[in-house]
């Protein structure tokens, strides 16, 4: 008896497995926008029953390093892919951005509701030297406002991410200092404060101390109720951070015909100065012929539909210029 | 279902229980022995260019700064061994009391037994959720502790400037130094005051098992001579299960020192050496459990390279314990 359940239970499964339709895309790589494609992958699945989408979540240099190898349909990378790394994916590759994150500086400071930090004050605190949320340098900033005599406690990812990487990329874009003593990268060695893992752990460090600023995506300080800086951009206005502003920035982008860029610090007037795209890697050519247009499918629809998602998870939708020309680069795919 | 009679066939035959069951067991053993020699290989193997590159010099270097490829775990290996350090402080005075408290018949056996399953119930709590009372609990705690240490243990004194010169205010030596401002939530203690929670069934368990071991000739024979409870716990059953309870010292602190997810959670995760208490700091499996995911290229060879030196460390710590463990028993075996 348990064996003839045991049978049928095979025979469907293959059944499943050999339905002509199911079609199974799979994709590997960054942390940041996994909720994001995950969340895609479900809601197209809704909608297409045949199509299931499988996105593993294995950090921008694994999902790099899988789409080389070929063991997965597409790859996932905040820091895109160098041309050396191009040059040695034999199909060709196609990077389309695909969303859009915002980073924010969250504070904990009882009594200040609106704080303005400018570029200088943002790399000091990062380097250890602006250390006292009263410095002369940032009460400047914040006329009006009694800036307590608190410690600044200092709160960064002590684990490798993509926001580590844009944020840093920014204050070496906008200080040397910080450009000789930290750099860029997914993990760097900050010279001062506390390691939070994830988005999550930098937020909990921050609403809990009195004093704290940290750098999180904008979801995470949003949905958390956590206090945002005014940062300066180039043009030396103070910008709240919010999504309408980050898409209005990325809009003003510029982008080369591989649509590789990162608007490391952005120059209009009114742009939030830290943002950045995050890039789904594709094949210029699929050997299967289904497998390719499934894919295509499934992605015109996150370019558009998808987009609908973004905001509700912390992510900026892409403007429509961008939304154009990443259509154009998914059209090149075969 | 029915039991079935397999130890029918003649001398000389395969028994199809008894000799299929022993080869089952043989290959489940031999499994577990080769999927650790698999695992070291495994991570030997992976580190090789950061063990080439870096040599012992890895050990003895503060620096952890991946993207100038430039690597070293000095800070991860005394963060590790302090937070352990002081996890044992706390915990075994503590763990002590209550395996006494349980192997002597102060309370009614079922109070005893309850009170045993409860604290071997504390093992069972998965580590992220440690991680996360810790965070709600135990780092606003701390914090309080900490702006008041601080605020205690620094210019405690005035000492009157020398003629007539400007006075000057000095701290309690030591205690100045481990609680230096300024006082972190995520700090060494934090992540150690929770560490001694989590290591505590673990002491308890086997110190219990230790104090119960003692043969009832030695207790009985000190009630004898005249020796209230007392005398006879310190003078006499303590001294005879003291193995037992170092070697339960040492296995706890074995899992003190691999204990990741908790850990990364509460300890703040810098790389800089402090000596204060309330500085954050690191251990080599919250430097992995941190940095593996994106981590590529060197960084993950010196990854390796840690993950095999916490590996070294945490099986030389277990393999003295179980040693210890073992001398006991043959050494309480003997009075028996």
């Amino acid at each position: 008896m348990k064996s003839t359940a045991i049978l049928s239970a095979i025979v469907a499964f293959a059944a499943i497995a050999s339905d002509a339709h199911a079609q199974q895309l799979s994709g590997a790589g960054a942390t940041f926008p996994a909720p994001l494609y995950q969340r895609w992958g479900v809601e197209y699945n809704k909608l297409f029953p045949a199509v299931q989408v499988n996105y593993q979540s294995v950090g921008s240099g694994a999902g790099v390093k899988n789409f080389t190898a070929g063991v997965v349909d597409f790859g996932a990378s905040d820091a895109a892919m160098s041309d050396a790394e191009i040059a040695k994916v034999a199909k060709g590759v196609v990077m389309i951005p695909a969303t859009a994150g915002e980073i924010v500086l969250a504070y904990n400071l009882p009594g200040v509701t609106k704080l303005n930090l400018s570029r200088e004050v943002m790399a000091g605190i990062y380097l250890g030297k602006v250390t006292k949320w009263n410095d002369a340098a940032i009460v400047k900033d914040n006329p009006g406002v009694t800036m307590p005599n608190v410690a600044i406690q200092v709160a960064s990812r002590s684990d490798g991410s993509g926001t580590t990487f844009i944020f840093t990329q920014h204050l070496s874009a906008i200080s040397k200092d910080f450009a000789d003593e930290v750099g860029t990268d997914k993990s760097v060695t900050f010279p001062v404060g506390v390691g939070g893992k994830g988005n999550e752990g930098v937020t909990a460090l921050v609403k809990q101390s009195p004093g704290a600023i940290g750098y999180v995506e904008y979801g995470y300080a949003k949905n958390n109720g956590v206090a945002m800086a005014n940062l300066q951009n180039k043009s030396g206005n103070f910008i709240a951070p919010d999504i309408a502003g980050a898409a209005a920035t990325l809009a003003n982008v510029q982008l080369p015909e591989n649509l590789r860029v990162w608007p490391v610090d952005p120059e209009g007037a009114n742009d939030y100065p830290i943002v950045s795209f995050t890039w789904l890697l594709l094949y210029k050519k699929y050997d299967d012929a289904a497998k390719s247009k499934a894919l295509k499918d499934f992605l015109a629809w996150g370019l558009t539909e998808g987009q609908k998602f973004s905001e509700e998870l912390g992510y900026v939708p892409l403007p429509a210029p961008v939304v154009e020309k990443a259509q154009a680069a998914l059209a090149i795919v075969q | 279902m029915p039991i079935e009679n397999t130890e029918t066939p003649a001398i000389g035959d395969v028994r199809v229980g008894p000799d299929v069951f022993r080869v089952i067991c043989w290959i489940a053993s031999a499994t577990a022995v080769g999927i650790l020699g698999w695992i070291i290989y495994e991570i030997v193997d992976s580190a090789w260019p950061a063990i080439n590159k870096f040599g012992l010099g890895f050990l003895t270097s503060s620096a952890w700064v991946p993207n100038r490829e430039n690597f070293g775990v000095l800070p991860f290996i005394i963060g590790t061994a302090v937070s352990s350090f002081i996890a044992i402080l706390l915990a075994f005075p503590l763990g002590l009391a209550i395996a006494i408290f349980l192997s002597e018949n102060f309370l009614p056996l079922p109070v005893r037994q309850t009170i045993r399953f409860v604290v071997e119930m504390l093992a069972a709590i998965p580590s992220v959720v440690y991680g996360l009372w810790g965070i709600f609990v135990v780092i606003p705690l701390v914090k309080v502790f900490g702006d008041w240490a601080v605020s205690v243990f620094h210019e405690t004194w005035m000492i009157p400037g020398v003629d007539g010169g400007p006075a000057t205010q000095v701290g309690i030596p030591i205690l100045e130094t481990l609680f230096a401002p300024p006082a972190y939530g995520n700090s060494m203690l934090t992540a150690s005051i929770v560490l001694a929670l989590m290591i505590l069934p673990t002491l308890t368990a086997i110190s219990r098992s230790a104090l119960t071991a003692v043969p009832k000739t030695l207790r009985e024979g000190a009630y004898a001579l005249g020796a209230t409870r007392w005398e006879a716990i310190l003078g006499v059953i303590l001294p005879t299960a003291a193995p037992g309870v170092v070697a339960a010292t040492i296995l706890a602190l074995g899992r003190a020192m691999g204990e990741t997810m908790a850990v990364a959670m509460l300890i703040g995760n810098s790389s800089r050496l402090s000596w204060s208490l309330l500085s954050p700091g690191g251990t080599l499996a919250g430097l992995l459990a941190n940095q593996f995911g994106e981590a590529d290229g060197m960084q993950v060879n010196s990854l390796m390279y840690a993950a095999l030196i916490l590996v070294v460390i945490t099986l030389g710590v277990n393999l003295i314990g179980e040693a210890v463990l073992r001398h006991t028993q043959k050494a309480t075996a003997g009075i028996r």
